[in-house]
């Protein structure tokens, strides 16, 4: 018996009333685990039950550990019919399974029922022995690490990064089984949450152990995703990052000041200071100083291939490996440093990586976005029980990324992940990434001591740019390119342009602010169905990325801009439409060219009011360049001249089409995409689509003052964030209720929706001003024939503007940034589980909205005029606490983020991956206030679960937060509609950056498994 | 537009958002279409380059919200405990406090009236008159109702009472102390000759009453201690009688006032020929209060027997004063009266009373 797992039901209240007769409930607790159940006594006629039961013990595997959750069931006992269920509870024991996360769950749990919602609370303590097991052929992968974040974790080391681990499960669906036509809507929902649950914690254990093969310790950017087949199955699948971590010891706290800022990153320890023997050290933090080779494909991988394309993967085109093409300033050192990195990637299958950041020094060269799709039929699955054919689904996919990294003249995949869209039998799966070049140091171990340090061999370029350098052969581009010397270091070449799906490297040099840019499109298509669909659909995938990639380039450029970063492309297949959205963080990267205008031209050039038009639309586009470049701060220094004796010294005015790649199983036809030869980028606007274009470009409005959005962790540009904190998540479903929609009209309503849900977002959250829209992450879904769907998870962040930027760069002046932080410290709801609040009221009241999660930035000044202008008179805020004391708030305050970190604080303890999936069901759906008002019930529901899991961990924050899936169905004519709702993240403790100074041990004690418990 | 129409449009926040004049227009009863209104006249969408659709998502979402809230408002204290919303201590206490302020208007309508079936079935006749909406009264008459069931069984404080309950500040407890306490005792406030008094007329002489005249001014510990009136005191005001039916006892009364007064105020001469009217009259009163029904009369039979007369004659406020001191104190000196304590336990609460009432 390798583990016991103990639960002990402590109470419960707010029940509902469940005999209308007395008002009350006699309620008794199941709890189950695997097969086993044990009852607690009735406790009767009370709507607070206290239970107190004894110790409940279950010996079990450690394989069910891992894949059992603990099911909890509020039962009203009923002496003359059958138990009604109140509801139940679900609880993930893989936390308690890992020696560094929680050691005890205990809380206040709601208690869920998919029919009727939370129906009151439980109390519950899980705690799990385990025995040591030195079984060598155990199933289990007890106490390997699973992190949603997609970089180092923030109180970890990379010693050693492994690389891509994936796996995926199947299994019918609950809902489509013979049984489901007798049983409830209950039961039947039950069952598939019970499934997803079970199929979750089997897929972890199974990638664990992948990850303990390869030596590794901790799975990082695990992104696990599920797809409802319908007929085929229900897919769990998960793809991550395998890492060997080192917990950092109590340096963490003598560290510099980490969570806050990326300054962190550039201020780690560098390489030499490695404890970890196997690993060499590389001297500075910027080590890697390979660069003089250049290789040179240009990123803007615009090929149209089949399916058979694939063997470009098996031929390397651009002569990696060889050094034939290591460029004319190329060392030996250099080739040899490229191959070793290359055969440490070569190893492995897929040289992916699932990270957005990087440890410093890991990320060499960036190529450029790489990306695969495939239309696939879910009826022709032969074996639908079996995992096989989904696997190699993917596999040729993945073939594909790799083949298309190659091509870029990189050797990994940084920033992968993949997606599919469903509808009825036809499957859409796609991969993407950006290519790179990555530094061997991470992923191998001793190899490379004779060539520890580069950077005394040659002269390194800086790490501000040095990830823009052109990894690909200058030479043997197969596709126009425009590279000009780095405009940072002059030593290296860019491109033009740049795309990634990556956050931006904390180093890099950046010239103004950014911002959020989409692509929109929607594309009617004929109803069809099997072949025919497919066909149809993969026809048009192309059009629609070229498409896609045009927008984000004219909208690059109308904002004066050289880089994409974050880049997220997703294409949802309805029955009658394909959807298309592109998102991206837009900024000026330093080390790149200034980009070229747009040049509108009439192919006729004809009568006068033509050319009036034209060069109208012509001034519209400057004027809005001009006030983009202003508004964003995007001054470059002026060029004072190329380089003497550039070997390109071509016309700037050019924009190159950037393209992805897209395949189907059907075959596709070869088109190029590229924008010819042309020396400039010019819209020809006799072509309707591309006066629709230049419409959709300048009514895209600016986000109002005092905001800024981006789609990546944090807004390049800004870095003095405050405390001021909202996640949110906003959901909508628009009805197309006109079936004679052109292309044009549908790109507009589409385009009008995505700017308005912008617009109401801004409104909504105008108290924080300043503030960023940060993690923007847009999900858009075909869910029925005529809707359109939405979802838009993403945290506003406070910032103080007055900060110059220069004083955070220099990482000089970290007073300014304390001061604030402790400022803030005071509004804080403190980290002690009880909420009493300081006197001192956070929220602003200028404007009457309370949206700060916590305390709003600026506090201090404001604090005081802020109980002034309380509409409480004095005495009552006294009397108003004692009398709240007296009430006894037991809830913590737990808060949510999409991103990695919560500014202004440290995490100094990892407790666990949440990954929760609900279902909900109604049949009174006018009751329950309509589809909004369910919807709305819902998610506000699924918050409160995942903030009571959190807390029960004894934590009290969740970072890298997302909502992976929101399936929403409706049948209004039947009174009905179901959602499901994915969400995941990592349950941590943070504590305050002036809490930890002031008292300089704590995080020491914590991370010896001491816990915060309520 | 016409081509699309908005199906579903949902924002949830990990902080639940409130504004604090949506909320407003909430428990004012507004629709969603005149709440947009109203706040686009308040120019808020310059603030922000909103829209009116934004505004109407916006309000909607709200709206949503504080429907969901109102369940747990009727219960305050589970608002702390509750796990669905997160939502700030302070923000909590405001959404408390708003939801169960009341209008002045409407609470002049209710107070004193049974809180039943019947009274609440009237409310479509308060709203018109009053111009509040219909289902801004149900709320307030709920809330009415809801504290007035929870408190009515308890022992203790009454104020206190609601304030642990409802969570309450202690000026609002304190009104709502007073609306209990006018239900339960039943006054009648409505007649016409009230009209002129404001709530917080009452309210004052609620706490009057309240702290002199219950169970609970004489023994803190008991059930209904502040709602129901002290009967044994009741039932000794029938003693004070003598002063009106002894004649000798009146008119010595009277020379000992008129003494004190002459050259003191304007009005003496009415004074002194009305000095038996006004002393039957609140003797009268204080004899009937062991009847359940003249308790309801109560600031009436004041209005009526007191108030009315003395305006008739232009009394000032100060004249008011200076008579009840003296007509109160030189019952003191009158050695054949056995009943000071009673007395002063009496005249306390009834010139306080008439003070606060004593008003245009």
């Amino acid at each position: 018996m390798p583990g016991k797992l103990k639960a002990k039901i402590v109470a419960g209240r707010h029940l509902p009333v469940m005999d209308r007769a007395s008002d009350l409930t006699d309620a008794f607790v199941e709890v189950k685990f695997g097969n086993t159940t044990f009852k607690t006594d009735v406790y009767p006629k009370s709507l607070n039950p206290q239970w107190n039961s004894e110790w409940f013990k279950f010996e079990v595997d450690d394989e069910d550990l891992q894949d059992e959750p603990l099911q909890i069931t509020v039962l009203d006992h009923d002496t003359y019919s059958a138990n009604d269920a109140i509801g139940k509870v679900y609880i993930d024991i893989d936390p308690l399974l890992s020696s560094e996360a929680a050691t005890v769950i205990s809380g206040w749990f709601p208690i869920y029922d998919t029919i009727h919602g939370i129906r009151g609370e439980i109390n519950v303590l899980v705690k799990v022995d385990l025995f040591n097991d030195l079984n060598r052929f155990r199933q289990s992968s007890c106490g390997v690490k699973f992190f949603c974040t997609t970089s180092i974790p923030r109180c970890y080391r990379a010693a050693m990064v492994h690389g891509f681990v994936e796996e995926l499960v199947v299994n019918e669906d609950p809902e489509y089984q013979w049984i489901d036509r007798i049983r409830t809507p209950r039961a039947s929902n039950e069952a598939r949450q019970r499934l997803i649950s079970l199929m979750s914690g089997e897929l972890q254990r199974k990638i664990g152990l992948k990850v303990l093969e390869m030596g590794g310790n901790a799975v990082v950017g695990y992104l696990q995703c599920f797809d409802l087949e319908g007929e085929s199955g229900l897919v769990v699948r998960a793809i991550g990052t395998a890492c060997t971590l080192e917990k950092l010891s109590n340096s963490s706290a003598a560290a510099p000041p980490a969570c806050n800022s990326p300054s962190k990153d550039i201020k780690e320890p560098p390489f030499s200071e490695d404890p970890n023997p196997n690993t060499h050290s590389s001297g500075p933090s910027t080590p890697l100083k390979t660069q003089t080779y250049s290789f040179s494909p240009s990123k803007s991988y615009s090929r149209q291939s089949s399916s058979s394309d694939t063997d470009l993967s098996l031929t390397p085109k651009t002569g990696m490996g060889s050094g034939g093409s290591a460029g004319k300033e190329g060392g030996p050192l250099k080739t040899l440093l490229r191959q070793q990195t290359q055969s440490a990637l070569e190893q492995r299958e897929f040289p992916f990586f699932t990270l957005t950041s990087f440890p410093p020094g890991f990320l060499i060269h960036v190529g450029g976005v790489v990306s695969a799709r495939s239309v696939k039929l879910l009826d022709r699955i032969h074996n639908p029980d079996e995992p096989e054919t989904r696997d190699a689904w993917w596999e040729e996919i993945r073939q594909e990324i790799k083949s298309h990294a190659r091509a870029l003249g990189c050797h990994a995949v940084v920033g992968y992940s993949e997606s599919t869209s469903i509808c009825e039998e036809v499957c859409i799966l796609s991969a993407s990434g950006t290519a790179a070049v990555l530094h061997p140091k991470f992923m191998q171990e001793g190899c490379l001591d004779g060539y520890s340090d580069p950077s005394r061999l040659e002269e390194p370029s800086p790490p501000s740019c040095g990830f823009c350098h052109i990894p690909y052969d200058e030479l043997n581009i197969p596709f126009p390119a425009h590279l000009t010397y780095c405009y940072h270091c002059r030593r290296q070449k860019v491109p033009d342009v740049l795309f990634t799906t990556i956050d931006m490297p904390a180093e890099a040099a950046v010239t103004g602010k950014g911002c959020l840019i989409q692509a929109r499109l929607c594309r009617l298509k004929k109803k069809a169905q099997g072949e025919v669909n497919a066909t149809a659909i993969s026809n048009l995938l192309p059009f629609m990325e070229y498409e896609l990639h045009t927008q984000l380039m004219n909208k690059l450029k109308l904002r004066g801009m050289n880089a994409l970063f974050g880049l997220r492309i997703q294409i949802s297949v309805g029955e009658n439409m394909l959807v298309g959205l592109a998102s991206a963080t837009a900024v000026y990267l330093t080390a790149l060219p200034t980009p070229g205008g747009i040049q509108i031209a009439g192919k006729t050039p004809s009568d006068i009011t033509y050319e009036q038009h034209i060069s109208n639309m012509q001034k519209k586009i400057n004027d809005t360049i001009a006030k983009n470049k202003e508004l964003y701060e995007v001054n470059p220094p002026e060029v004072i001249e190329e380089v003497i004796g550039s070997p390109i010294p071509e016309p700037r005015q050019r924009s190159r089409l950037f393209r992805s790649h897209s395949e189907s199983s059907d075959e596709v036809s070869e088109l190029d995409l590229s924008h010819g030869k042309k020396d400039a980028f010019v819209l020809e606007i006799d072509d309707t689509d591309a006066v629709e274009d230049i419409h959709s470009l300048l009514t895209d409005t600016p986000a109002p003052a005092g905001f800024y959005s981006c789609n990546t962790e944090i807004m390049p540009g800004i870095y003095n964030w405050t405390s001021g904190l909202q996640m949110f998540t906003s959901v909508r479903v628009f009805r197309l209720s006109n079936a004679n929609l052109t292309n044009q009209g549908l790109n507009k309503i589409f385009n009008d929706l995505c700017e308005n849900l912008l617009k109401s977002l801004y409104f909504k959250l105008r108290s924080m001003i300043p503030c960023c829209l940060c993690h923007l992450n847009f999900t858009v879904a075909v869910p029925e024939d005529e809707l359109i769907q939405v979802a838009v998870t993403a945290v506003a962040m406070t910032f103080d503007k007055d900060q110059a930027q220069e004083n955070w760069k220099l990482g000089a002046d970290k007073t300014h940034m304390k001061a604030i932080v402790e400022n803030e410290e005071q509004l804080q709801f403190p980290l002690e589980l009880c909420t009493e609040s300081p006197s001192t009221n956070p929220f602003s009241p200028c404007r009457g909205t309370g949206l700060q999660e916590s305390a709003n930035a600026h506090a201090t000044p404001r604090a005081s005029s802020l109980e002034k202008a309380s509409p409480l008179p004095e005495g009552r805020s006294r009397s108003l606490r004692s009398t709240r004391s007296y009430a006894g708030s037991t809830v913590a305050v737990v808060k949510m983020t999409p991103l990695s970190f919560i500014p202004g604080t440290r995490i100094i303890k990892y407790l666990g991956i949440i990954n929760m999936f609900f279902i909900r069901e109604t049949t009174s759906l006018r009751e329950e206030g309509g589809v909004s008002g369910f919807l709305h019930a819902f998610i506000a529901e699924v918050f409160a679960m995942v903030r009571a899991h959190v807390a029960a961990l004894g934590g009290n924050a969740v970072v890298s937060y997302s909502m992976k899936e929101c399936v929403f169905m409706e049948n209004p004519n039947k009174n009905q509609a179901q959602c499901l709702i994915n969400v995941s993240g990592d349950a941590v403790i943070f504590m305050r950056e002036s809490e930890l100074e002031a008292t300089p041990a704590p995080p020491q004690t914590s991370c010896s498994g001491g816990e915060v418990t309520t | 537009m016409g081509k699309m129409s908005v199906e579903l449009d949902v924002f949830v926040g990990n902080t639940t958002i409130m504004d604090e004049e949506v909320y407003q227009f909430w428990l004012d009863g507004y629709t969603v279409a005149d709440a947009v209104r109203v706040r686009m006249e308040g120019g808020v969408l310059q603030e922000c380059e909103a829209s009116a659709e934004v505004l109407h998502s916006d309000t909607m979402d709200q709206f949503r919200t504080f429907q969901m809230c109102e369940r747990l408002l009727h219960c305050p204290s589970k608002l702390a405990n509750q796990l669905l919303f997160q939502i700030p201590p302070h923000r909590q206490a405001m959404l408390i406090e708003r939801y169960y302020a009341f209008d002045d208007a409407f609470v002049r309508e209710v107070l004193g009236k049974k809180l039943s079936k019947g009274t609440k079935k009237d409310l479509d006749d308060v709203s018109a008159k009053t111009g509040i909406t219909l289902k801004s009264c149900r709320r307030q008459f709920d809330n009415f109702k809801r504290v007035f069931k929870v408190v009515e069984e308890l022992k203790g404080s009454l104020v206190e009472n609601i304030q642990q309950h409802f969570l309450l500040s202690d000026k609002l407890a304190r009104d709502y102390a007073a609306i209990v306490f006018f239900a339960n005792n039943r006054f009648e406030t409505g007649k016409r000759k009230l009209q002129y008094l404001s709530f917080q007329d009452f309210a004052f002489c609620a706490v009057q009453l309240i702290n002199n005249w219950t169970v609970g001014a004489v023994d803190n510990m008991v059930e209904d201690m502040d709602v129901d009136l002290d009967k044994e005191f009741l039932q000794d005001l029938k003693d004070l009688k003598v002063l009106i039916t002894d004649k000798d006892m009146l008119d010595q009364h009277k020379s000992l006032v008129c003494t004190a007064l002459r050259g003191k105020t304007k009005v003496f001469n009415e004074m002194e020929a009305n000095f038996k009217n006004l002393s039957r009259g609140l003797v009268n009163i204080a004899a009937k209060l062991m009847n359940a029904k003249d308790v309801r009369d109560f600031f009436i039979d004041l209005v009526e027997k007191f108030i009315e007369p003395c305006r008739s004659d232009r009394w000032t406020a100060g004249d008011i004063k200076l008579f009840l001191t003296h007509y109160t104190n030189s019952v003191h000196i009158l050695d054949t009266f056995k009943h000071q304590v009673v007395w002063d336990r009496y005249m306390g609460v009834v010139k306080s009373c008439i003070l606060k009432m004593y008003h245009d």
